[in-house]
């Protein structure tokens, strides 16, 4: 549909052959010690184009980007800036070259209201050369607009969610003037609606002649949004194609260098009750959310950005408290005033912000895949590192971690990589029920295909797991039952034979069903639709 | 303490200056695993290399400075604030700091010294004020744990608390009539060494802090609490329990401190210990631990306490008067806290004109980690 170059590109700056590429690589290569995460790359990118990165974890994706944005200097080779070599040395020189980044990981001043952190480079003067203030807000309230997100732009941006910090920074990005636009997986943690809004104004971007990098995972998106596609693997460059040339298998058999089938869900057993929610309310967050999970059963949560998901699962894991209602574990209430009480109760809660709550970045990949089983595996104090050690190995092995060995520091690690290093450490709590929140943020098609794999494994063992995910394909696939939240409150609740995107969508967004949208079968919608509440639970023991 | 709570707590990834405005760089990018250890060890190699030297000035200086009862001199009047220092490297490293414990020292010497003017023997009194100075420690604990109130501003109010307390105690009186055998504890060697018994003391409880520090889990959450403190509460470390614990420990060990200061000055007076808070806290900084939580080590702190005392005993055989002295502990610590920024500061502005100049082809080794 949109893979043509559209007719505004034509104008001045034409993506033909016969002008330089807006930016060109020749020869580049960047080593990390003894990894090289980038070997002899070169590669082109035109104005007036949209160009996707794809490659499995650590393909050295984030290497280039960041060889761009002058964050990393090239160990060799050359960057040609509209056919002129030019050295890249620092972030400011990345700006004056109008080369704009939005990074894998949002790094944002968390004090600094939302409003700041988006023109903290430029801000708007007005006369007397003072910054003004009230220009900045109505700036910033402009963009957001623009992507159709509700952000107070002058509250501090500590505790946003990560779709928001997200956010934040794509719209730092775009208020530059930039002629070349570098996306590095901006979307990982965007729900279908912001998404569908980022691509419009991705596209708007390119027709206006900037040369635009999009690096993502969801093979979906590579097609929906770009003109060419070029593949890394294992920092070399495979393939540049153009996008409509190529299949998805293609592109994965380019990335992966075999075929991957996707994995589908096996059928467990479902069990009885293990976790119920009754009610459960946190002012200004969520209100009366009851559901069920049961042992061997995936419920899926989904909605939009800001819907309560995650606020949902911190008050499971006893980081925040409920102001209202009740939840039972096997029937029984429980009161969870600490994550640790959680976990001693056998939840996990695979977070959703790996930076902030799920990694030690200056610890190494074996002390954080430990960290929350410490006292359990070593009852006498005293730490043994080849337990340690061996039991790490473990679950990056079959993670497929890409890495020096578990002595490395998750710092050093690939965005994607670092996510299976959270996926392992609570994996490694055995627990009874799992809550994952994108617990496939930034990973890889393989690795992807591994995690659900795990889960539908996890699920037949007799766990309940909760899947929160912004992917609707994901929740789709992986979800025995799918609850769907818009504003804090549970708007539909769907069995996994009834489920489709239209439905998940109208739901999360808040709209009432269509009269002529296909009634669920009676009877399964309302077996799940009413949980047999208490009289049910109270049959299990 | 921590720097940048919530988000930049620890990870350099996430350094705000490595905004495209800040122009500075993300620390964690740019230091491989390789690379910080040894840059550790560094640390304490130098301080070592520093202590070194010290002894050899010193033994230049005067031919005194090599003689067991100079060793034992020297080293007897840094015991207290050597194991002081202990505790306080674990609540430094979690991003917290105790600045009570020159007060617990002065209010447990009053208390025993009160006691034992009234007629209560020591095997009573000096349990009781060790029970005193876990108590301390819990308040200075539950206040911050609990209630949330920043430890500077705890225990700040707490040393004034305890001060306060020791007057009230003993008021402007002086208790030294204590037995032969209590002081001798404070400044008698084991017999036919040069090695006071307060030794003894610190070795054993520095080799129980190594081992907890380096070797237990618990040693491991105290570093996680400190590097990322909401990643540790989320992987179910009760970290308001661990501080008040360290907490409890630290007021539990300026008890003890305060029973040795006590022999050793065969005195007790409510004004014992003052100042000392800024000694333990120069040591635990000299030795390595940085101030905003999560990196340090014991064996660099200990190493740190016979720096200073080596220093202190130099300057005092090169005849510096104790003003001066307490000058030069002014500036070693300004010196500690200080030098890491600098190191920072001097790899970015080298960096920095590195990058400057095209990296001229093959001037870079394979492994070595740039940019
Ligand atoms: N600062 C660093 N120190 C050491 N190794 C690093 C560092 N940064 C990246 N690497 C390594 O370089 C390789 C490429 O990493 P890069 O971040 O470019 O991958 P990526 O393609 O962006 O992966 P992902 O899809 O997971 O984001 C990885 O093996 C990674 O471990
Ligand atoms: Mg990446």
């Amino acid at each position: 549909m949109t893979l043509l170059p559209a007719p505004g590109a034509a104008s001045g700056e034409p993506g033909t052959e016969s002008a330089p590429p807006r930016v060109e690589l020749r020869g580049v290569s960047k080593r990390f010690g003894p990894t090289a995460a980038l070997s002899d790359v070169s590669m082109d990118l035109r104005a007036g184009e949209i160009h996707a990165l794809v490659g499995e974890n650590g393909a050295g994706k984030s290497t280039l980007v960041k060889i761009l944005a002058g964050v990393h200097v090239p160990d060799a080779g050359t960057i040609l800036l509209d056919g002129t070599p030019t050295q890249i040395t620092d972030p400011m020189s990345a700006r004056a070259h109008r080369v704009a980044v939005v990074h894998q990981e949002p790094r944002l001043f968390p004090d600094l209201s939302v409003a700041e952190n988006v023109f903290l480079a430029s801000p708007p003067r007005g006369r007397l050369g003072a910054i003004s203030w009230r220009e900045m807000r109505r700036a910033a309230a402009a963009l957001f607009a623009q992507l159709d997100v509700r952000l107070d732009v002058s509250a501090p941006v500590r505790g946003l969610s990560m779709a928001d910090q997200q956010l934040i920074e794509i719209a730092k990005a775009l208020s530059m003037d930039a002629r070349v636009l570098i996306l590095d997986e901006p979307t990982a943690s965007l729900s279908a609606h912001e998404v569908e809004r980022l691509f419009t104004i991705v596209r708007r971007t390119r027709d206006s002649g900037v040369a635009i990098l999009f690096v993502s995972h969801r093979l979906d998106e590579v097609f929906a949004l770009s003109d060419r596609a070029t593949v890394f693997r294992d920092g070399r460059h495979v393939i540049t194609a153009v996008t409509r040339d190529l299949t998805p298998s293609d592109l994965i058999r380019h990335m992966v260098g075999r075929a991957v089938t996707l994995f589908p869900k096996g059928q467990a057993a479902i069990g009885d009750v293990l976790l119920e929610v009754r009610g459960l309310t946190r002012a200004g967050e969520f209100r009366d959310v009851s559901f069920t999970v049961r042992a061997g059963e995936i419920l899926g949560l989904s909605g939009l950005v800001g819907a309560g998901r995650t606020e949902i699962a911190r008050v499971l894991f006893g980081i925040a408290q409920p102001t209202a209602g009740e939840i039972c574990l096997d029937g029984r209430p429980v009161h969870f005033a600490t994550p640790s009480t959680a976990l001693g109760a056998g939840i996990a809660y695979v977070p959703e912000d790996r930076h902030q709550d799920g990694l030690i970045m200056d610890f190494s990949i074996a002390d954080n895949v430990t960290l929350p089983i410490l006292p359990r595996l070593f009852p006498r104090l005293f730490v043994r590192r080849s337990t340690e050690r061996t039991l790490a190995r473990s679950y990056t092995d079959q993670l497929r971690v890409r890495t020096t060995g578990v002595d490395q520091l998750v710092q050093a690690l690939s965005g994607g990589n670092q996510q299976k290093v959270v996926i392992a450490k609570w994996l490694a709590t055995r627990p009874r029920v799992l809550i994952l929140d994108e617990p496939t943020r930034g990973v890889d098609i393989g690795a992807k295909v591994e995690v659900h794999r795990i889960m539908s494994d996890l699920a037949a063992s007799g766990l309940g797991i909760i899947l929160i995910s912004s992917e609707l394909p994901e929740i789709l696939a992986m979800s025995d039952r799918i609850l769907v939240l818009h504003e804090g409150r549970v708007t539909a609740e769907i069995a996994r034979g009834d489920a489709t995107e239209e439905r998940i969508m109208f739901a999360a967004t808040g709209q009432v069903e269509p009269p002529d949208a296909p009634l669920p079968t009676g009877l399964a919608f309302a077996q799940i639709a009413s949980p047999p509440a208490s009289s049910e639970a109270s049959d299990v023991r | 303490m921590t720097g940048l709570p919530g988000f930049a707590t620890d990870s350099g990834a996430t350094d705000p200056g490595a905004t495209p405005g800040g122009g500075a760089q993300p620390v964690g990018e740019r230091r491989s695993a390789l690379q910080r250890i040894p840059a550790l060890l560094r640390w304490e190699s130098l301080l070592l290399l520093i202590l070194a030297l010290l002894v050899v000035e010193g033994a230049r200086l005067s031919k005194f400075f090599l003689t067991g009862s100079n060793f034992s001199n020297l080293v007897s009047a840094e015991m207290e604030v050597a194991i002081v220092a202990l505790p306080m490297t674990l609540i430094i490293i979690t991003g917290e700091i105790d600045l009570s414990v020159e007060s617990m020292i002065g209010l447990s010497g009053a208390i025993l010294g009160w006691l034992w003017s009234v007629g209560i023997p020591l095997q009573v009194g000096i349990p009781v004020v060790l029970v005193v100075g876990a108590l301390g420690g819990l308040l200075n604990g539950l206040l911050v744990a609990r209630v949330g109130v920043p430890s500077l501003v705890v225990t700040l109010g707490t040393l004034a608390l305890f001060r306060g307390l020791a007057n009230v105690v003993l008021g402007p009186n002086a208790i030294s009539d204590f037995p032969p055998g209590f002081t001798a504890f404070g400044f008698d060697n084991i017999p036919g060494t040069p090695v006071p018994w307060t030794l003894i003391v610190f070795a054993v409880l520095g080799v129980v802090f190594w081992l907890v520090a380096h070797g237990t889990w618990i040693g491991r959450q105290v570093f996680a609490v400190g590097k990322n403190k909401d990643a540790a509460r989320y992987a179910g470390i009760r970290v308001g329990r661990l501080k008040t614990a360290l907490f409890l420990v630290s007021g539990l060990i300026a008890a003890f401190a305060g029973v040795i200061l006590t022999a050793r000055f065969s005195s007790a007076r409510s004004d014992n210990g003052t100042g000392l808070t800024l000694v333990v806290v120069t040591i635990v900084l000299l030795g390595g631990v940085d101030i905003n939580g999560g990196k340090g080590t014991i064996p660099g702190v200990i190493i740190a306490v016979f720096t200073l005392s080596v220093l202190q005993s130099s300057l005092r055989l090169a005849g510096v008067s104790s003003e001066y002295q307490a000058v030069a502990v002014g500036l070693l610590l300004i010196g500690s806290v200080t030098a890491p920024y600098l190191a920072r500061q001097t790899r970015l502005l080298a960096d920095r004109a590195r990058r400057g100049r095209p990296p001229p082809a093959g001037s870079i080794a394979p492994g070595e980690v740039v940019g």
